[in-house]
């Protein structure tokens, strides 16, 4: 075995190491796990696009309504449809995304400094893991409920998957955001669980960080989904 | 060999910003967000030609944020940069260029009927 300064990893003479959180180094020195996550987050990326490009390429193809932006009246029955998109509720659920990321960097931060003395009570509430995480979590779940609104009064209001190609594709895009979201919550959940059996320590910085990751992937996802999809008509 | 492959690695997995800068981020996030849905109910500059590239610009900055300071991007190896960044140029090339092939300049040029 290679002697190694290096607190975290014991390496061996192959040239990568195991890391204390569980981790491997690669001979470039980067934990296996982060190289995994940057790759899958890359992938993730052209999922999205085609996702997107998609909706954007269908959404003013439909010869029927109802249409996101405008409203829509059946020339066939008289019925009027209204706009479909609800903008208050969906920058609601934004805010909501947005500050659940806020919440999960706070608590990766309160892993990475566990062993930092806390002088104030400030200074416990940055550094409690688990406030962090369980703020996180309940702010996904807050997005998850809105989205469930919303696709709720979509359906009420007459846009299913398979009344037009905006409905196909729009439930099918936003569908997969929320089940990454969901993903993203029973993920977030397994962290609880290690931090109330255990405590989450420094050491297990990395295996949050890559929870992290993810998390604000599915929030930068959200924002192009946002602007690409609801606020530009 | 393993003494320099774990002092790289450190160098890069340590350094994150504290909690302030992710404090500022996300007031600068919920701005960003707040001007966005203005503009959308300002009827001078939702019909203006201007609406569509300041949205994009407006949610480009924010992803741009949060990858940098939420992700840590800005301060990580050159190998997750190009792991994120490559994917992101590729992913974005298909995109605008099926949006090309689909709009209605692509018919006028008979690519599409």
């Amino acid at each position: 075995m290679t002697a190694t300064t290096n607190p975290q990893a014991a390496a061996h003479g192959d040239g990568h190491a195991h890391g204390g959180g569980g981790g491997h180094y690669t001979t470039l020195g980067l934990d296996n796990r982060k190289v995994a996550i940057w790759t899958f987050i890359g992938s993730e990326c052209m999922l999205f696009a085609s996702l997107i490009s998609t909706y954007l390429i269908y959404k003013g193809k439909s010869p029927e309504g109802p249409y996101p932006a405008e409203a829509w009246t059946n020339p066939a029955t008289g019925e009027t449809f209204p706009a479909i998109l609800n903008i208050p509720v969906t920058s609601a659920s934004t805010f909501v995304l947005l500050m659940s990321s806020l919440a999960m960097v706070l608590a990766l931060s309160a892993v990475q400094n566990r062993n930092l003395p806390k002088h104030t009570t400030w200074d416990r509430i940055l550094g409690s893991s688990k406030l962090w995480l369980w703020t996180t979590c309940l702010l996904g779940i807050g997005f998850l409920g809105f989205q469930a609104y919303e696709f709720t009064s979509f359906i009420h209001e007459g846009l299913t998957m398979r009344t037009n190609l905006f409905g196909s594709s729009f439930f099918t895009l936003t569908g997969f955001h929320g089940a990454h979201v969901t993903a993203g919550v029973i993920w977030l959940f397994t962290l609880l669980a290690i931090d109330y059996k255990r405590g989450l320590r420094p050491e297990d910085a990395t295996t949050v960080d890559i929870c992290a990751l993810y998390w604000h992937f599915v929030d930068v996802v959200w924002i192009a989904i946002f602007t690409l999809v609801y606020l530009i008509k | 060999m393993a003494e320099n492959v774990q002092a790289s690695g450190q160098a890069h997995d340590d350094y994150h910003p504290g909690w302030p800068t992710y404090w500022k981020v996300a007031l600068f996030l919920t701005v960003v967000t707040a001007i966005e849905v203005s503009a959308y109910y300002i009827p001078a500059w939702e019909t203006s030609w201007i609406y569509v590239p300041s949205m994009l610009i407006m949610s480009g900055i924010k992803f741009v944020v949060v990858v940098a300071f939420y992700m840590h991007l800005k301060y990580e190896h050159k190998l997750f940069r190009a792991l994120f960044t490559g994917p992101l140029i590729i992913a974005s090339v298909t995109l605008i260029g099926l949006l090309f092939l689909f709009s209605k300049l692509a018919i006028k040029l008979g690519l599409l009927s």
